[in-house]
């Protein structure tokens, strides 16, 4: 399987996604660079986390603007798989290709630590290898992870199964207090309508290797993986 | 002229230097140049003498101090740059910017040296949170660390924090960066190279920061110091970001026969060291320098504007150079050349407005200040413990010291610090020293930074040696084996003779910690003037030290790991409360001397430590510090939720015992198996061992002193930052 990194202007957790890919899960990988228009050769192309552009005037304002990002949507359109995290995820909603948007935490600062996901939905490509309501142990690191949608978007994401990952306390429960950035009914991940685009705020990258700390995140990587093999 | 030289801040004296030198009198450009490059920041012109006692060597360092940063060698062909610098006066004007432009200037000290960064340390000091504006400089500089570094992905895994009424008006932001390169990647902020392009790369100038770090760093605060806000810089660590990859690439493609960052005294700074570092002169056309708004030469030259790097590049590889830089995104012009000589001359549409030796901007006068012993120090060093009335309430007293705001859980800073990214971390903040393993290897690298500096007013010269001492002791109960050390020595203002026995007794006491405890020292920072009104801040050395871990799988932290663990104390505990947090926290006095530090025991305390920790003997171990062997084991029991049952033997009081803050001990667990072995490791090095009991239960209990569950612990010590800070 071939993976795809994009690398804008400010991203910092690409080299942190080349280095899973590579080293853990043993499948090829390349950088796509932001001004690259052809990443026909991919299975899978992640965006990575960062501050892409500085996360000036918006985070992942400007990124959708570059060059691949043509590439990228095209690639989407096509059924490509395509995961953002954190930074990654930013840029997928402002180019459209998930819906919602992100506001500030509530805290008002940065966070970085880790958290409980639940698993939501082992019905896509991104989740295959999880037990339904599995709880992940997973980092985040942003300022702005409290995603919202209007109700329409709301309950379409809900009808359809769509929200696929949850803030959750350690035995699963979504609660308040385990939400750690105030996001919408504790959203921290979705996928699109045919669910090949995923965007997730914790970062898997993090979680992939005992030394770390956890391998929850592996769980994410081996489930698109199944689901290229079991296509393929 | 003569009003304006001392409107820079030079002295008559220095100003008849410059004539002498030049045989002329200076231009207005090159009285600006001088004005900043013998600042007390640039020229350390009177720490010079005194820091030349410190030791340097060592066989694995490669770069000592004189460059931009330190540089040791981990093996495997790998090196190991770090600093330490402060960004006290720029913080205490304009905390956001003050702070995030720090991280901007030391990470590019780091990868001037052809090293990518890879963590950051910031140690801090605040006046009491009491003050509303007191609360706003805290959010202030943590928000700027955080802005500034999570932008460039660096991760910040520790530093340390503490408020005392003497930073009331001079808070300090020190900041550290540690980086790692292959060996070969090394390259110097050198100009070499007749007929070599000199490339200037990055941010536009633009009238931010005229004269900023050199000028508020060289002058105490007054009335008016808001005036200076103006002075301060303003950060853009997007720009920042772009710089490293391209640089790094750069570097990576053998591109640069030099690379210097342009920090305080900017263009002047830069473009007079590295000629001077690489013996040859410079030709500088001005009008070259891309600009934000329209300037003068003399605002040119002494404009510190952020995020800019000069590079020396051979003609035949420019047109790559300005490739590289494109890509990125970044702006690069050719500014000048390399020339014979020792000349920097400079010229502004045709017109020279600067030619001097450069090396004469670099190596500027050297003072011999007077020094004399404060009057205060007898005062406080004349204190008698045991005339104290102590609480009875031993519970109570701990409860409340990891509830004060010095010893209490700073969870709610490191958090809005990204500690993870790039995956090396694999120690988080909160344990005695950050941990990051190295890639590709079984290696890992132990980093702490310390000073605690009441122990430095109480007694410069013990209270440095206890600094140095501490911060590596905190690296060996990591698992790791100290290797250098770099620091910022924070003092008053040194032409004050009290102020300046300070700094030179501490500086001896580095001297003779760092001798003994075979630590060399390879990079610094001296930040003199903190003082507000005339008053002075405590003498602040902080140490920064990074060691190795041999064997990644030997890293600790202080955490109990499991239940029915023997929980042994290495070294012994003295009746010692003199400059205690129990002192400050209960009595409010700082008073007594601080407790005693016999550098042969320390070493043979840390290298048992070590030892038993490589030989898989030791499971945990946590240095004792502030608050005394009772918050440590507090600390060592909240990491994992894990109690202990404790049975003290002492002749102490139990104040003394639990709260004395005696130097070279280390709270360590281990298998009762194990203990014999342990017992001769401990022997043989001549270092006490007591066991204390084990470990197990829920609760904290130590003889009929403690007796406290786990979970009223924790919540003593998480969320009391928040409740401080709400006023």
């Amino acid at each position: 399987m071939r993976f795809g990194v994009v690398v804008f202007p400010g991203s910092n957790c690409e080299m942190d996604c080349y280095y899973v890919i590579d080293k853990v899960l043993r499948e090829d990988v390349d950088y796509v660079w932001h001004q690259q228009t052809d990443v026909s050769s991919y299975d899978c192309l992640v965006l990575p986390g960062g501050f892409s552009y500085g996360d000036y005037l918006r985070c992942g304002a400007i990124a959708r603007f570059s060059p691949v990002m043509e590439a990228v949507a095209a690639f989407a359109r096509e059924g490509g798989l395509v995961i953002g995290i954190c930074n990654g995820f930013q840029i997928l909603l402002e180019a459209g290709l998930l819906p919602g948007a992100m506001l500030r935490n509530t805290s008002l600062s940065f966070i970085c630590r880790f958290v409980n996901v639940r698993v939501e939905n082992t019905d896509s490509p991104w989740t295959n290898a999880a037990r339904p309501g599995q709880v992940l142990r997973i980092p985040i690191a942003h300022g702005e992870g409290n995603y919202t949608a209007d109700k329409a978007t709301h309950d379409r994401l809900v009808g359809e199964g769509r929200i696929v990952l949850r803030y959750c306390d350690e035995d699963g429960e979504p609660t308040g207090t385990s939400n750690p950035n105030g996001s919408l009914d504790n959203i921290a991940g979705i996928c699109n309508e045919g669910f090949n685009v995923f965007g997730l705020m914790p970062h898997p990258e993090r979680a992939s290797e005992d030394t770390l700390g956890s391998t929850d995140g592996l769980l994410l990587w081996e489930s698109v993986m199944a689901h290229y093999r079991g296509r393929g | 002229m003569a009003e304006l030289y001392q409107e820079l801040g030079l002295t008559e004296d220095e100003y008849r230097d410059i004539i002498l030198l030049l045989g002329r009198e200076p231009s207005k450009v090159e009285l600006g140049m001088y004005s900043l490059m013998w600042s007390e920041h640039c020229s350390y012109k009177s720490s010079k003498m005194v820091l030349s006692q410190l030791p340097t060597r060592a066989s694995y360092v490669l770069q000592g101090p004189g460059e931009n940063a330190g540089i040791i060698d981990i093996g495997g062909g790998l090196a190991v740059v770090f600093k330490m610098e402060s960004h006290n006066h720029p913080s205490a004007v304009e905390p956001y910017q003050g702070a995030a432009t720090g991280i901007g200037g030391i990470v590019r000290d780091i990868f001037t040296m052809g090293a990518r960064p890879i963590a950051c340390l910031d140690p801090l000091r605040f006046g009491t949170l009491d003050s509303p504006r007191m609360r706003y400089l805290f959010g202030g500089v943590i928000a700027g660390i955080a802005g500034y570094g999570n932008c460039l992905g660096i991760p910040t895994v520790g530093g340390d924090i503490y408020f005392d009424e003497c930073y009331e008006g001079n808070i300090l932001v020190n900041v550290m960066c540690i980086g790692i390169m292959p060996k070969g990647n090394l390259i110097r902020g050198q100009a070499t190279g007749v007929g070599n392009a000199v490339v200037l790369m990055g941010n536009r100038t633009g009238r931010d920061g005229i004269g900023g770090a050199s000028i508020l760093a060289s002058q105490e605060f007054d009335e008016t110091s808001q005036e200076k806000r103006p002075s301060v810089q303003v950060g853009d660590p997007f720009t920042e970001k772009l710089l490293i990859e391209a640089c790094l690439e750069l570097l990576e493609k053998e591109l640069l026969v030099g690379l210097q960052d342009l920090g305080a005294a900017g263009i002047s700074c830069a473009c007079s060291e590295t000629a001077a570092r690489g013996g040859v002169g410079m030709k500088i056309d001005l009008e070259q320098v891309p600009l934000r708004e329209e300037m003068d030469p003399f605002e040119i030259m002494i404009s510190e504007s952020q995020e800019r790097m000069l590079a020396i590049v051979e003609p035949e590889k420019l047109d790559e150079v300005l490739g590289v830089c494109e890509r990125w995104g970044l702006n690069a012009v050719v500014i000048g050349e390399v020339t014979e000589g020792d000349t920097l001359e400079i010229s502004w549409y045709g017109e020279k407005v600067v030619e001097v030796p450069a090396s004469s901007l670099a190596s500027g006068p050297v003072y011999d200040r007077p020094a004399e012993r404060p009057a205060y120090l007898d005062e406080v060093q004349s204190f008698d413990a045991s005339t104290l009335d102590h609480p009875s309430d031993l519970n109570r007293v701990l409860l409340d010291l990891v509830s004060g705001p010095n010893l209490c859980d700073k969870r709610m800073v490191y958090e809005q610090y990204d500690h993870m990214v790039q995956l090396n971390t694999v120690v988080y903040p909160g344990s005695d020293a950050g941990v990051l393993r190295v890639k590709g290897t079984s290696k890992a690298l132990a980093v702490s930074c310390d000073g605690n500096s009441r122990y430095v007013y109480l007694d410069p010269y013990a209270g440095t040696q206890i600094v140095v001492a501490e911060a590596a002791r905190n690296v060996v109960a990591a698992g790791g084996v100290p290797m250098a050390l770099t620091n910022c020595l924070n003092f008053g203002n040194p032409e004050r003779p009290d102020i300046f026995w300070q700094f030179k007794e501490s500086v001896r006491g580095l001297a003779d910690a760092a001798r003994h405890l075979e630590l060399p020292v390879v990079s610094g920072n001296v930040s003199f003037y903190n003082e507000s009104f005339g008053t002075s801040i405590y003498p602040t050395p902080v140490m920064g030290m990074v060691g190795l871990i041999g064997n990644l799988a030997h890293r600790r932290t202080i955490a109990f790991p499991e239940e029915g663990l023997l929980v042994v104390m290495l070294g012994d505990t003295k009746d010692e409360l003199g400059g205690s947090e129990y002192l400050k926290l209960i009595h409010d006095m700082v008073a007594g001397r601080p407790p005693e530090i016999d550098l042969r025991m320390e070493k043979g305390v840390q290298t048992t430590c070590i030892e038993g920790i490589r030989r898989g003997i030791i499971l945990s171990a946590h240095d004792c510090s502030e608050g005394g062997a009772a918050v440590a084991l507090l600390e060592c029991c909240c990491g994992d939720g894990i109690g202990a049952s404790l049975d003290v033997e002492t002749g102490l009081a139990p104040i003394g015992w639990l709260f004395g803050e005696s130097q070279s001990r280390f709270v360590v667990t281990l298998r009762e198996e194990d203990l014999e072995s342990l017992r001769v490791l401990a022997d043989t090095r001549g270092v006490p061992l007591h066991v204390l009991g084990r470990t197990g239960g829920d609760r904290l209990v130590i003889n009929d002193w403690i007796d406290l569950a786990v979970g009223e612990m924790r919540s003593a010590r998480e969320g009391a930052l928040e409740e401080l800070l709400k006023g």
